[in-house]
């Protein structure tokens, strides 16, 4: 492939590319994202691929291996083109049948998804409820290409963002325009793009560096891991305009090597994007160069702050730095540098290709665009949702992810990861935005959305995020180092039901030192998931604190599991499950669980069959004492 | 251990600038844990202080100062999987393989760790086991997918 040298050149190849498809053609596209791929994709595509062979040899059938369709929880998902017949939870036996209805235009009825609420079978993938509520403007593209293929992103006019910015604009323009779109960063702060970018553009020294980050360490989500993996040139686009904002020549996207498929994926994008002529020297023959490399990250939360992970680019511990030196002006190398995450730099490309003003006119006041997040945990429809910024939590957890699974009652929306907060139920209605989740106590983060049901103990919620920050926190500051340790340590004591009613006074005043002294926002934030449950759920606290009972029955030292004497039927299967040997009992001897053997792993409530039901957890009451041993023998009757 | 293979490594970073975490992650791929001898060479190659090195390494998760087992498993304990009965597979896990977090089994098969996101959290609970995914793990059938690895 020679350098393109030209802005017309790439459109010249855009067509070509586009001549060369015929929109016709059946293609089968099939989800490789890390979801499916658990699910076995792999197997289903490899099985496809022979049935390809079988069925369609002088290739009447196109099958193209995308990234993630964010429906997860349906995978493995295949779309068949140019009908967009969506199939879910296909098999590798499917794949006979699959090419065929691909080739025959048909329908496999079986494989369709059907909408729980209504019962009825949906056929094309934009009708399904999961996608229909949703604007997907960075992810829908996730769909249509192969991320291994630079052709499939030009075909879709990839790459002529970067034209556009390079021949019809000059950096200022650029600049401008985004300022106008009102981008705000999509990695935790929500801090205005186009200013960020100015502060590098202005800062002394060269050279200046622009920096993609993929660190995502947030627990909960994996919108940039998705992106990367199944749209790499996308991110590669929007840095490249970005750099030519700025001023820069050099680039650094920084991956969690956690990650492997986006290393690889974003390694190939950036070996074809040279090789075209769209990163390097003389980009389209416009004079202006830009080189991107790839850093893997070695596995620390704190890396993913944007001052550690300059440092950690420079090959050193991936440490904050105090933030009265900005990273702006002096970041990698002591360089003025640029951070955003991956997806804001995705969101650059769509900016300067459809202007400022119609990006802007998506969103809310304060918020432009549209937000992708992970919407996770006990939500039916889980997977990855991109929507309006502005839409309400509810549409999200009801009507996108279909509600609480198994009937139960929802109890908080966890957003922000360990720097966010839980939300409760009385303010599912508010309009998710940068400024209205900070209002609520919370914040947006990188997107992550972890739904809660009855089942989810709010106080062990607080100590799960305080475990994981003391296990992440880097020990360079005293207040997060020790005072998240001291929060945990209380909060543990609370969970293992020996808390006290000073307890709560000590958190709260722990939160504010750790909150004003901490050096960078992984203390600083720290308190956040204590604080929201605190104020939103602080009957769950006293409950453990003073009757020793956990409303959710999470928390192991304060529940119990009995069996009921009435219920059970000696069937044996509990007793079998029993990992601790804790049951006694026989065939007709109805059993009995030792309090004192018993290690609460839960295996006899998961065991003990559905028509019987016979296991009971309880939480704060005394266990009932067991039958005498006369009592205990079964009498079966007629059953 | 390969020293042909340690040095080959070690030389392909010799000029450049920043490059040690990404060596380490390297040598940690190639032997599965980075012995002393890696460390050395590296000090002696990239004129590096030993303590520096050493202060890299365990700052970092992804780097190992220990031989590991023949199977990594991680167990992912994100928020999504913490929410879905997460603890119970590790709780569970830790009970077959009779080691905890961060340990290796005696006989070297299993190195178990504990992972704070593995970034597929729609399908939580979440274990990994030698870079193969298994979704939606109850206790019961983590033991399942362990029993399958030999």
């Amino acid at each position: 492939m020679p350098r393109l040298k030209s802005s017309a050149e790439l459109e010249k190849l855009r067509q070509k590319i586009l001549s060369k498809r015929d929109p016709d053609r059946p293609t089968i596209a099939i989800c490789s994202g890390t979801g499916c791929h658990a699910y076995g994709s792999e197997k289903v595509n490899a099985a496809l691929e022979k049935e390809l062979k079988k069925q369609a040899p002088k290739g009447e059938v196109d099958i193209r291996r995308t990234g993630c369709h964010g429906f997860c929880e349906k995978g493995t998902l295949v779309v068949v083109y140019p009908d967009e017949i969506c199939y879910v939870n296909v098999k590798p036996e499917d794949a006979a049948e699959v090419v065929r209805s691909a080739i025959d235009h048909k329908i496999i009825d079986r494989l369709l998804y059907v909408d729980p609420t209504t019962g009825k079978k949906v056929t094309h993938q934009s009708d399904i409820p999961f996608y229909k509520h949703q604007n997907q403007l960075i992810f829908g593209n996730n769909r249509q290409i192969d991320p291994k293929s630079i052709d499939d992103y030009i075909s879709l006019g990839g790459y002529s963002a970067l034209s556009k910015a390079l021949f019809q604009m000059s950096p200022e323009e650029v600049m401008e325009e985004v300022k106008r779109a009102g981008l705000r960063g999509r990695g935790g702060g929500g801090f205005p793009t186009g200013r960020k970018w100015q502060t590098t553009r202005d800062a002394a020294g060269e050279p200046k560096y622009v920096i993609v980050n993929c660190d995502e360490g947030d627990p909960g989500a994996y919108m940039d891991r998705s992106i990367t993996e199944g749209n790499p040139h996308c991110v590669i686009e929007g840095l490249a305009i970005g750099a030519y904002a700025i001023g820069s020549h050099e680039g650094f996207i920084y991956v969690r090597q956690e990650y492997p498929l986006a290393v690889d994926n974003l390694i190939i994008a950036i070996e074809q994007a040279e090789e075209h002529g769209l990163l390097g020297e003389n980009i389209l023959g416009s004079g202006f160069d830009f080189k991107v490399k790839l850093h893997r990250g070695a596995g620390a939360f704190v890396s993913g702050e944007s001052s550690a992970l300059m440092t950690a680019i420079e090959g050193k511990v991936g440490e904050p730095r105090p933030k009265y030196i900005h990273t702006s002006e002096k970041g990698v190398w002591d360089r003025p540098s640029c951070l955003n995450n991956v997806e804001t730099w995705a969101n650059v490309p769509l900016i300067i290709s459809g202007g400022a003003m119609s990006y802007a006119s998506i969103g809310t006041e304060g918020s432009k665009g549209t937000k992708i997040f992970s919407l996770v945990g006990k939500v039916n429809n889980t997977g990855l949702v991109e929507v309006p910024m502005g839409v309400t939590l509810r549409d999200i957890v009801y009507k996108i992810g279909g509600g609480i699974p198994g009937g139960k009652k929802f109890k908080a929306v966890q957003t922000g990861g360990p720097s966010g907060g839980c939300i409760p139920e009385q303010f599912l209605d508010s309009r998710v935005d940068f400024d209205e989740l900070a209002r609520l106590g919370s914040m947006m983060g990188s997107g992550g959305m972890i739904v809660m049901d009855e089942g989810t103990c709010m106080v062990d919620t607080a100590r799960y995020f305080l475990e994981f920050l003391a296990d992440e926190s880097c020990g360079k500051c005293t207040p997060c180092r020790e005072g998240i340790k001291q929060m945990l340590d209380i909060l543990t004591d609370i969970c293992a039901g020996r808390g006290i009613e000073a307890d709560i006074e000590l958190l709260e005043e722990l939160s504010e030192v750790l909150r004003d002294t901490s050096l960078c926002a992984l203390g600083g934030t720290a308190p956040n998931p204590v604080l929201t449950t605190l104020q939103y759920f602080r009957d769950e606290y006293e409950a453990h604190i003073k009757e020793k009972r956990c409303p959710a029955y999470v928390c192991k030292d304060l529940v119990a599991y009995y069996i009921d004497p009435a219920k059970c039927k000696a069937c044996m299967i509990c007793l079998r499950n029993c990992p601790a040997d804790a049951i006694s009992g026989g065939k007709d001897t109805i059993h009995v669980v030792d309090q004192g053997k018993c290690t609460k792993c839960g295996n006899c409530l998961d065991t003990c069959p559905a028509r019987f039901n016979a296991v009971v957890k309880i939480s704060g009451e005394p266990v009932p004492p067991p039958l005498a041993d006369d009592e205990r023998v079964l009498v079966r009757g007629k059953e | 251990m390969d020293q042909k293979r340690l040095r080959q490594i070690v030389d392909r970073y010799a000029d450049q600038e920043g490059a040690l975490i990404q060596l380490l992650l390297d040598i940690q791929k190639e032997f599965n844990w980075v012995p002393k001898e890696a460390v050395q060479q590296i000090s002696e190659t990239l004129d590096i202080p030993l303590s520096h090195i050493y202060r890299i390494a365990s700052f970092y998760k992804s780097v190992s100062l220990r031989p590991r087992g023949k199977h990594i498993v991680n167990v992912c304990l994100g928020t999504a999987c913490q929410v879905r009965d997460g603890p119970r597979v590790m709780d569970r896990i830790r009970d077959v393989l009779g080691v905890d977090a961060g340990e290796t089994t005696p006989d070297m098969k299993f190195t178990l760790e504990r992972v704070n996101c593995l970034g597929c959290c729609a399908l939580g609970p979440v274990m990994v086991v030698d870079g193969e995914y298994h979704g939606k793990v109850m206790p019961a059938k983590a033991e399942e997918i362990l029993k399958s690895y030999d």
